[in-house]
């Protein structure tokens, strides 16, 4: 009989799908969406133009990416995301194996002291590490809700064999070295386990497990002179003035100088003059801060808490356990890397360089989050 | 759902959105409660201003001749953008520079840096301006050197020479002022810091004298030229540009000629009483309008020329302006210096006198000496003048009529144990003179002299009792004479209370009263009009390069002395008779111009550097023309000995001048003022210089 209802949903037509998704999410995503490419748009026009480059080379590009990433969200609410555990070896497999390409010399490049990018002709380029984190929140989600009642706990050897889905690629990002992606996977991990229902001495054993193993990375040198530096001049941020101090002072005096109106769209001096580097990226929202000023940039939080509030409905409401990791571990992971995001150029956070989730540039961080989007709307579909 | 796994969801969904709160009440932070500190913040990241100096205005004589000017000067400059871009990042054109300018090749490269791009220490002499400005060398370049510049630019790529203004002095008339005038220089970070004034980098400013108080008058406003930059430093665009505005000029009620004529009395007079022998180390002579407070003449020895400032200080001189071997020549001593007033305070004693109810008329005796309590006071010169009116008493000098009358008032009022109501005519007299007070003049760093009265005594007391009680332990060792330490036990004692000596010391101006010069000239300028106390002005008005009136100092009363009717004709009769028979009779023998003053021979205590001990402060305060008092002249020569030899002769040269007098006969054509006194009318202020003024900086 249930069955034969999946059959029927699968079969529902486009338009149907369309009208079931959570419209309120994605109005969330849609909105954040356009203002983070009028936003790329601002944050590069006059910088390539004065260079004597294409003034609408990255805006061009940041809308094919969306259009690319929404098609790979459209596809991901085709399927019904409970089959994926099928393939969730074959998702996983492949993030591992991406990752550990970035790591051969001649394959993956370095960009900011990273080598986490992969290259291909055309000057594209893949970051594994975001398909990675997709791999890791199914897995987990598929091997804590496996086989169990619905109010059993997850067993001591579910939550370990989870831990290894997740430990593997983190390590792999670890090496690159990454520390913001490995620290929006950690906070997935707590999450998903937390809300597995596992005994809570496994989320409070790890919460001390992540603090030990930061302070013994910095201690014993693991973590790069670079990264040091960087958490150095958050808390000191005369410490490295030329480099991470510069760009965190001049972020911090970016958005504090757009003032509760802001200088208004493709007006903000600081941006137009390239003070913050790598403004389009992860800096974006220093564009909004200065430019739309507080009402623009509260509005951006507010359709960031619209999205987290529509997500924990969703997570809420489904009676699928690992329909509910998935949400929690998607809402985890978006949560921790618009904080850690944000906060940074804030000055609240250490500099560590992680995307804002649907604005900023760059095409794999994109195609994850649409990706993550869908797997929303896939889970709110079919728990109806 | 089981309970745990609820739980973990609330505390997620709680954990999610309370970062979003977080992030919401940072944004509010920074953008709403911090914003205009970023913006401004911002501001300075993005733009660079570009400071086009604004013409200064002059400082004139009431006759329009210019005191202080700007005048053109050369300035080679080295623009910083494009020296960098050379592949030696500009070496070779240091080299040159300094070859041609007279500078090491390391000079060139120190006034080149931005203060910033030197180690703290090493920043004497660098830019404190912006990359983008053109960064002056030498203001001072002769022409063939600009021409060098301007005709080699394969040798000095990136350096321009271009007229500029630059503050000159001109003493026209052979005068200095340089302590009235002051002097300009480049705003320090500390005016920049200072919120009230709207300064520009690099901007030149008034620092001292009449330069820094009316400097906002003066200073105009400079054309600024915002560039907006980038972060490579390349200028985006031009945020404002604005031409500089002229500042406006300062016409004063000083007269170059009387100035020039002051000074050289005032040096004069040093010179003659060092060859009299004494020390003669400092001095000040004041010219003022009785009529209305005005200032026409001032001057203070030792001086310094007022252009050093432009050819830029050499640390020497800048030493020697502030040393005790040199005299100090920074200091003013027309209104930084404090002297006991010694005989010419006696002025004061009179009206006290007078409001005592002594009959100013009556016969008083004047012995050779007289003793108060167990100390003897002696008369100046030690010799009985026999019984004599108080007219005599002023011309002479006597000094032992006044510790009588200082002596009776200081017992009426309870002596050693003060009535709990006091007469005090001595003090009250000199507090309405303004003893002790500032006179206000417009000029900064004026002192207040010093009323020693009761309360004074007391403050003094509370601060020093310490020191006295146990002298033996804290003086030094050549202080340790029987006598000094007899006075600082008896200080220890009751050094609150006013003694007998104290009183019939200050009656006679010695003790602790202090006046400076400008405060004696007001008091007998006040004597000659009849009993106003004027506030000195130097400023007369302000009028644009145009010749617009912008703005007229009217006369300002700071007070009434406390005088009758009859105090004044008997003060001016006294004061005439010094002049005729008394003190002064010698010096104004046959003079022209009837002069009334006072002399004053000022006993200072305290040892000079090499151990000899301090020569008598010299004085005269005098006014005239006696019988319609205009101008009161009074001259102080520091360790400069008598009274009536050294200064006197110096007031009757300035008088010379001021009146045009040739031998013993008045010449009206020389005399600087017509005999109506010094003119109200506003001048017209030389073309010439209206002629800079309005930009025509040419060579």
């Amino acid at each position: 009989m249930s069955r034969l209802l999946g059959e029927g949903r699968r079969a529902r037509s486009f338009r149907n799908n369309i009208s079931g998704y959570d419209k309120q999410l994605n109005f969330a995503v849609g909105a954040l969406l356009l203002i983070g490419t009028l936003l790329v748009w601002a944050a590069t026009r006059q910088w390539f133009a004065s260079q004597g480059l294409d003034p609408q080379y990255y805006v061009k590009r940041h809308v094919l990416n969306i259009i690319i990433g929404l098609l790979l969200a459209y596809g991901t609410t085709l399927v019904d995301y409970r089959l994926l555990r099928a393939y969730t070896p074959f998702v996983w497999g492949a993030g591992v194996l991406g990752l550990v390409a970035v790591l051969i010399p001649g394959i993956g490049s370095t960009i900011n002291g990273a080598k986490a990018w992969i290259s291909f002709p055309g000057g594209f380029t893949l970051q594994p590490a975001e398909l990675a984190k997709i791999a890791v929140i199914i897995g987990m989600a598929m091997l804590l809700a496996e086989a169990r009642d619905k109010d059993s706990a997850p067993s001591h050897k579910d939550v370990m064999k989870s831990l290894v889905v997740a430990l593997v690629p983190m390590a792999l990002i670890m090496l690159e070295p990454d520390l913001g992606e490995a620290l929006i996977i950690s906070a997935a991990v707590i999450a998903i386990i937390g809300v597995s229902g596992a005994p809570s001495r496994w989320v409070i054993g790890l919460l001390l497990v992540g603090v030990l193993t930061g302070f013994v990375a910095v201690k014993a040198g693991v973590i790069h002179e670079y990264q040091v530096k960087r958490l150095q001049s958050f808390v000191n941020p005369s410490a490295d003035p030329q480099q991470s101090g510069y760009q965190l002072r001049q972020s911090r005096i970016t958005i504090g100088s757009g003032g509760i109106i802001g200088r208004g769209l493709f007006n903000g001096p600081q941006t137009n003059g390239r003070f913050v580097p790598e403004q389009q990226t992860d800096f974006i929202f220093t564009v909004a801060g200065e430019e739309l000023g507080f009402l623009g940039s509260g509005f951006i939080l507010l359709l960031f808490g619209l999205f987290f509030v529509r997500a924990f409905a969703i997570a809420s409401r489904t009676t699928d356990i690992f329909g509910r990791l998935v949400c929690i571990g998607v809402i985890a992971w978006f949560a921790f890397q618009a904080f850690e995001n944000m906060g940074m150029t804030m000055g609240l956070m250490p500099m560590t360089g992680v995307p804002l989730p649907f604005m900023s540039y760059g095409g794999s961080s994109m195609f994850a989050n649409l990706v993550g989007l869908g797997l929303l709307q896939s889970v709110h579909l079919r728990s109806r | 759902m089981n309970q745990r796994s609820r739980l973990s969801l609330i505390v997620t969904q709680t954990l999610v959105l309370s970062l979003m709160l977080a992030l919401f009440g940072r944004l509010f932070f920074l953008q709403v409660a911090s914003g205009l500190k970023y913006q401004s913040a911002a501001l300075s990241i993005q733009s660079r201003d570009i400071v086009n100096p604004a013409i200064r205005g002059a400082i004139t004589d009431s006759s329009g001749i210019p005191l202080a000017m700007d005048r053109p000067g050369m300035q080679i400059t080295v623009n910083r953008s494009a020296v960098d871009e050379l592949p030696d990042k500009g070496s070779a054109v240091f080299a040159q520079l300094g070859k041609l300018l007279g500078m090491s090749a390391a000079q060139v490269f120190t006034k080149t840096r931005l203060c910033g791009e030197l180690a703290i220490g090493q920043r004497s002499g660098c830019w404190n301006g912006t990359r983008q400005q053109p960064i002056p060398l030498t203001k001072l370049a002769t022409e063939a050197q600009a021409l060098k510049v301007l005709e080699n630019p394969t040798i000095f790529p990136g350096v321009d020479a271009a007229p500029v203004p630059i503050r000159s002095y001109p003493a026209l008339a052979g005068e200095n002022a340089a302590h009235v005038l002051g002097y300009t220089g480049v705003v320090t970070d500390a005016d920049l810091a200072d919120t009230t004034k709207h300064f520009y980098r690099n901007e030149i400013v008034g620092k001292s004298g009449l330069e820094y108080v009316y400097d906002n008058y003066l200073r105009g406003t400079p054309g600024v030229k915002t560039l907006i930059v980038d972060r490579k430093e390349a200028i985006t665009s031009v945020s404002q540009n604005t031409s500089p505005t002229p500042g406006n000029n300062l016409v004063t009620h000083l007269d170059a000629r009387l100035q020039s004529a002051t000074e050289a009395a005032l040096a004069s007079s040093v010179k003659r009483s060092r060859s009299l022998g004494y020390h003669a180390d400092s001095g000040a002579a004041v010219v003022m309008d009785v009529k209305n407070g005005a200032i026409l003449a001032m001057a203070s020895y030792p001086t310094y020329d007022p252009n050093m400032w432009q050819k830029g200080l050499t640390t020497q001189q800048a030493k020697d302006l502030f040393s005790t071997a040199t005299g100090v020549p920074a200091l003013s001593r027309a209104i930084q210096g404090e002297y006991a007033p010694a005989s010419t305070f006696k002025a004061l004693s009179i009206v006290a006198a007078s409001s005592a109810k002594y009959n100013l008329n009556a016969l008083y005796d004047c012995p050779a000496s007289l003793k108060v309590g167990t100390q003897l006071f002696r008369n100046f010169e030690t010799k009985s003048q026999g019984h004599i009116n108080m007219t005599e008493a002023i011309a002479v000098s006597c000094d032992t009529i006044w510790y009588q009358i200082a002596f009776d008032q200081w017992l009426k009022d309870g002596g050693l144990s003060p009535h709990p109501s006091l007469n005090d005519y001595f003090f009250n007299a000199a507090r309405g003179f303004g003893v002790g007070k500032k006179t206000g003049i417009d000029l900064p760093g004026e002192l207040s002299g010093r009323l020693p009265d009761r309360q004074w005594k007391q403050a003094y007391y509370d601060a020093n009792k310490n020191f006295f009680c146990n002298y033996t332990k804290r003086a030094k060792p050549s202080d340790l004479t029987p006598y000094l330490i007899a006075i600082a036990h008896e200080n220890c004692l009751d050094g609150n209370k006013l003694r007998a000596g104290d009183a019939v010391n200050f009656a006679i101006g010695q003790g602790d009263t202090l006046v400076t010069p400008l405060q004696l000239t007001d008091i007998y300028a006040s004597i000659a009009n009849g009993g106003t106390l004027w506030k000195p002005q130097v400023a007369k008005a302000v009028i644009t390069p145009k010749g617009e009136v912008i703005k007229t100092f009217s006369p300002v009363i700071n007070g009434k002395a406390p005088v009758t009717k009859s105090d004044i004709a008997f003060l001016h009769t006294a004061l005439r008779a010094v002049a005729t028979r008394g003190t002064a009779a010698g010096v104004f023998a046959n003079y022209p111009i009837e002069v009334a003053g006072k002399t004053g021979t000022g006993q200072v205590l305290g040892r000079n550097p090499n151990g000899s001990a301090k020569d008598d402060t010299s004085w005269f305060a005098s006014f005239a023309p006696a019988a319609s008092p205009r101008y009161a002249v009074v001259m102080m020569v520091s360790q400069g000995g008598f009274g009536a030899s050294v200064s006197a002769v110096g007031v009757k040269d300035i008088y010379s001048a001021l009146f045009g007098v040739v031998g013993n006969k008045v010449d009206p054509a020389k005399a600087i003022f017509p005999s109506s006194g010094p003119s109200a009318a506003l001048p017209k202020v030389d073309p010439k210089y209206a002629k800079l003024a309005a930009g025509t900086v040419t060579k």
